[in-house]
């Protein structure tokens, strides 16, 4: 009895969450490879012909080829932020956890409201109207970085809390200048947090929706979430179109969580525990 | 600078009819007008009991789900992983998903309703249950990050507690209540704060759902900013986010304080 109730619990949580959790990823995937009328009817019976590659080349030619340029885009965007919020926010760990001053307070107080506070949108737009960034790549990299950098720094702040004062002083004993500490003795060893930073911010930022929504209008910016969004419109009555898109936005996170899994589990809880 | 000057400017400009260009001093005009739109105010009301269901659904559900996956059970990473995976798809894509699958008479889970007998209602069609249903997928999406938490917070109770109660007589459900529950408690402030600030701001999967219909029936605040942006209400759309800032900042702050002493206290 004691031996068999593992599996038995075990048996009916697996049959439970496949239900719960798989079968909408495989509604996705089914409705996908449908032609179009047997789609339609939305069931889970298999296709009577599996049209992957000709629902993927429709898709990816709809609109004369928006879906490449939203890739392309949200690259960008995503590879962009991601780099400058690596090395700004590892500073700003960094100073907020060695160096104490009256800042400090201040600094925590801005970084907290960033994590809870809802952007103000209109003035923000304002802003960039007058500065001229509004509707460009650039503008939403930033964007993307302000709103994004509260976790990222308590992210690091956190780990460098770790890593031993005595280093440093060992460093500035051997008469390294503050930023000869800062890279060649802490940077090193925040390795494995900057792995997690890199995959976290990334998945975040590829899927962001409201954002490029409100910063980034116009054809010839669209994002990979705002594709699918603009499609959901348009294909009312193509619902094998629209899964087709729906499992080509799926699947980078999924191949980036394979790789990463270890770390996307320790950002997000330490993440979670430390804000 | 991207956050805090236009947040700063925000509360200017909530008290000016805008239109980007000029600002003409309206007082609190833009205020009084929200709270005198009744679909304004109802936006509001959806955006607490949105909050409030989606952040207790995820604690329980997390908890449970978390308890489940650390005990001793065949295929424990693999449910780990299933659980959590949701947590990285797009937003819009699971929102599309989901109108499809709770589609009122072609949708999968009302055709699984009816195999069974059920009449299913119309998920997303139904003014009173629209709110709640869009609620429900955002459980399914976001439980995982909440499981994931309390995973890691129920790794940190030492298994000596439970060897010494067990010696000592007791029963599972006590061990639950008197040792997991209060010793599981930083997770669980963290569950709560997390899912409540998104649950308050939360956008896109009502947007990609019902767009806040039927009618006005699942609009929240955010998505009414957005509405009055679209509208070129700037003003009004401005004065929708200063109150959703202060909307969270009265519900965390006296819950951070509140949290913050309990953790002292123990």
């Amino acid at each position: 009895m004691r031996r068999t109730r593992p599996i038995v619990v075990g048996g009916i949580s697996l049959a439970v969450s496949a239900v719960v959790f798989i079968l909408p990823f495989l509604f996705i995937a089914l409705q996908a490879v449908k032609s179009r009328s047997e789609a339609s009817r939305l069931n889970f019976l298999l296709p009577k012909e599996w049209l992957l590659w000709d629902n993927l080349v429709a898709v990816v030619e709809a609109r004369n080829y928006q879906l490449l340029l939203a890739y392309f885009n949200s690259t960008v965007i995503t590879v962009f932020s991601v780099t400058i919020l690596v090395v700004f926010s590892a500073m700003v760990g960094y100073v907020m956890q060695r160096r104490k001053s009256r800042w400090n307070s201040v600094v925590q107080g801005a970084v907290l409201i960033g994590l809870m506070m809802p952007p103000a949108v209109v003035p923000t737009i304002g802003l960039l109207q007058s500065i001229g960034l509004f509707k460009t790549m650039t503008g939403m990299v930033l964007i993307q970085v302000a709103y994004n950098l509260s976790f990222s720094t308590l992210l690091y702040r956190s780990f460098i809390g770790t890593i031993p004062r005595d280093l440093d002083e060992a460093a500035m004993i051997d008469g390294a200048k503050p930023w000869q500490i800062f890279v060649r003795v802490v940077m090193p060893l925040l390795k494995p947090v900057t792995v997690t930073n890199i995959v976290v911010q990334s998945i975040a930022i590829f899927n962001d929706f409201t954002n490029p929504l409100y910063y980034l209008p116009g054809k010839e910016n669209v994002t990979v979430q705002l594709t699918l969004y603009n499609f959901q419109s348009m294909y009312t009555s193509q619902y094998n179109l629209l899964f087709m898109n729906i499992l080509l936005v799926t699947i980078p996170p999924l191949i980036v969580f394979i790789f990463f899994n270890r770390q996307i589990v320790a950002g997000m809880t330490a993440g979670g525990v430390k804000g | 600078m991207f956050f805090l000057l236009p947040t700063a400017t925000s509360f200017w400009y909530s008290l000016t009819r805008w239109d980007l260009m000029t600002a003409e001093f309206i007082g609190l005009e833009n205020f009084h007008q929200f709270f005198s739109e009744p679909f304004l105010v109802q936006g509001l009301i959806n955006t607490l009991i949105y909050a409030a269901m989606t952040s207790g659904l995820k604690t329980i559900f997390g908890l449970l789900l978390a308890v489940l996956l650390t005990s001793n059970l065949i295929a424990r990473g693999f449910l780990r992983t299933v659980v959590f995976f949701p947590v990285l798809v797009s937003t819009i894509g699971i929102g599309i998903t989901f109108t499809v699958m709770m589609h009122p008479t072609r949708g999968i889970i009302n055709v699984a309703l009816e195999a069974i007998g059920i009449d299913g209602p119309g998920w997303l069609t139904d003014p009173a249950l629209a709110l709640f249903s869009v609620a429900l997928v955002d459980l399914w999406k976001g439980v995982g990050l909440a499981t994931l938490i309390f995973i890691a917070g129920l790794a940190a109770i030492s298994p000596d507690y439970y060897e010494a109660s067990r010696i000592d007589g007791a029963t599972r459900m006590q061990q639950f209540r008197r040792i997991t529950l209060p010793l599981v408690q930083p997770a669980t402030i963290t569950v709560i704060t997390l899912s409540l600030i998104g649950g308050l701001r939360s956008f896109d999967l009502i947007w990609a759902m019902t767009r806040g219909g039927p009618g006005f029936s699942s609009d929240v605040v955010a998505s009414v900013i957005y509405k009055q942006y679209q509208a070129g209400f700037y003003g009004l759309s401005t004065a929708g986010n200063v109150i959703l800032f202060g909307l969270i900042a009265v519900i965390m702050v006296p819950l951070t304080f509140m949290f913050n002493r309990r953790e002292i206290e123990q």
